[in-house]
């Protein structure tokens, strides 16, 4: 059973100056399969999926506390390079993000720099990156074309494939869906549905259907607590505790 | 309901008048200026040194002492600008040292430029013995523009968003190498323009250049960067103050002031096509 844990939290507090925003947060995430972080705005959702890939370091005046072990091996200590964990944990963002360069720049551009450089070798991984984020038929006369130029969801799933593209062992979503159309919203989560069998997908949304719909395990978050995790079906059927019945029936929140 | 719409025709006459005012002045300014200069433009004053105690000839020397002067200081305020820009905007943690350092440049934008001829002539001229050269005027030129690339190279920083820099950073690209490919790319048009407006001062400015590089006349061109130039601003102070023979010279003095008014604005122009051309292409 431990064996398909890939990333552990252990009791981990996190701060913005003096600010807490996480306590004590301790959860197992498993290997390829997909778990939702929900949670009211401000409850630590993001942060927490942020302090994973040590995103966080970049914001000035933060303190993390407790450990963050990826494969075993806790990624806040000193001797790790968080540029080599973000290779391993790739991210997608709330708001599309491509970079104002072509669709197939987009993607080599994480590769090249990390080594790659054969060119027949960086084509096959535009194709088949692209052809993972259900993107290809779209793009494939396209590739010179500005990534500026594709529509909100297209642009989302460029910037799923230019993360695949580093060929990562975790996917991590930030609200992935709330800049887009119900349409979009659905062809990402079918997406996420088909990209499970090979990474291991974190995703924080808003959206409790959505959650429902695309996770496995469900994390409900409050004020900075994990309040309950448990197998999504269980968490929204019949969960543990009170607070997480009065979020996911529209009590509060 | 009579009053108000009064009040806003007033204010907005006000407002009409100031610009009409502005406008007037520079185009004043500019009619008169060509008026009396454009007569003593020719291909030979713009290719002849001086002759007969600068009465007649040309300004050439003076127009390639600008231009080297103006090159050298670019060529020693960009790099370290735009450096000192990226340091403060993208590694300094943001607190009381990054403030002061910012202060200094700001300072150092405000202080008049005969200070830093006078600071070139004891650093360079002096202390460093490069005399009075080339070397020293475009160092001194240089320091004199530094604040202004600093700030146009920062501004243009801002501007990059900073979901390009996320981006970058989550794909496991290191943070030099994210300045380097996406931050500097897409700033590089704004630091530009910001440049080319440094150009147009350095190439501008007298005080500066008084006491570390100009030389009042000099038939020679330079043949190294310790070598003294001729230049445009002072060519003009000199043919205007302390030549022997101030009247024979004023039709020089006025082409002198086109060929250099012309460059300013040439450059400045440049600048403003180069941002509307940014603008237009930008898309994010």
């Amino acid at each position: 059973m431990d064996n398909d844990i890939i990333i552990q939290t252990r009791n981990v507090n996190f701060y913005y100056g003096s600010f807490r925003a996480l306590t004590d947060v301790t959860m197992n995430f498993e290997k390829n399969r997909v778990t939702a972080l929900i949670g009211p705005s401000g409850c630590g959702k993001s942060t927490l999926l942020r302090l994973l890939n040590r995103m966080n370091d970049l914001i000035d005046g933060t303190r993390v506390e407790g450990e963050i072990l990826f494969e075993g091996k806790n990624i806040y200590e000193a001797n790790v390079d968080p540029v080599e964990i973000r290779k391993r944990i790739g991210m997608v963002f709330q708001k599309p993000n491509p970079f104002p360069k072509s669709i197939f720049n987009n993607i080599i551009y994480g590769p090249r720099l990390a080594g790659t450089q054969n060119k027949r070798d960086l084509e096959s991984l535009v194709e088949k990156s692209l052809k993972q984020a259900s993107l290809w038929e779209e793009a494939k006369d396209i590739l010179g074309q500005s990534a500026m130029a594709l529509s909100g969801g297209q642009q989302q799933r460029l910037c799923i494939a230019r993360a695949l593209a580093m060929k990562p062992d975790v996917l991590l979503m930030d609200e992935p869906t709330s800049a887009l159309d119900p349409i979009s919203t659905a062809k990402i989560e079918d997406l996420i549905d088909e990209l499970k069998k090979q990474y291991t997908i974190i995703i924080v949304t808003h959206n409790m259907q959505q959650a429902a719909r695309v996770s496995d395990y469900t994390g409900f978050f409050y004020l900075g607590k994990l309040i309950e995790f448990n197998p999504t079906e269980k968490l929204f059927t019949n969960p543990d505790e009170k607070q997480t019945e009065d979020y996911i029936t529209g009590r509060f929140g | 309901m009579r009053w108000r719409y009064f009040k806003q025709n007033v204010f907005f006459l006000m407002v009409r008048g100031s610009a009409l005012c502005i406008a007037l002045a520079i185009g004043a300014f500019l009619l008169y200026i060509f008026y009396h200069g454009v007569g003593a433009i020719s291909w030979s004053f713009l290719t002849e040194p001086p002759r007969d105690s600068m009465t007649k000839g040309g300004i050439m020397p003076a127009i390639l002492g600008t231009f080297y002067l103006t090159l050298g200081a670019i060529s020693v305020a960009l790099p370290l600008g735009i450096l000192s820009a990226v340091y403060l905007n993208e590694y300094a943690k943001q607190g009381p040292a990054v403030r002061i350092i910012r202060i200094g440049v700001n300072c150092l934008a405000g202080v008049p430029s005969i200070v830093f001829g006078l600071f070139g002539l004891g650093l360079f001229v002096v202390y460093l013995h490069f005399g009075s050269s080339i070397a020293s005027g475009a160092l001194t030129l240089g320091f004199l523009i530094l604040p202004t690339i600093i700030g146009a190279s920062e501004e243009a920083l801002k501007g990059v968003p900073s979901t390009f820099r996320e981006a970058s950073l989550a794909l496991g690209v290191s943070k030099w190498q994210t300045i380097l490919r996406i931050v500097l790319p897409n700033a590089l048009p704004g630091i530009l323009t910001g440049s080319i407006l440094g150009i147009g001062r350095a190439a501008g400015e007298t005080a500066p250049i008084m006491f570390t590089a100009a030389a009042f006349f000099t038939p020679l061109l330079p043949r190294s960067i310790f070598d003294q130039v001729m230049a445009l601003p002072y060519h003009v102070y000199v043919l205007a103050t302390a030549g022997t023979r101030i009247e024979e010279t004023r039709p020089i003095q006025y082409g002198t002031i086109v060929v250099l008014v012309a460059l300013v604005l040439g450059i400045d122009l440049i600048a403003i096509f180069i941002r509307s051309w940014i603008r237009k292409r930008k898309r994010w």
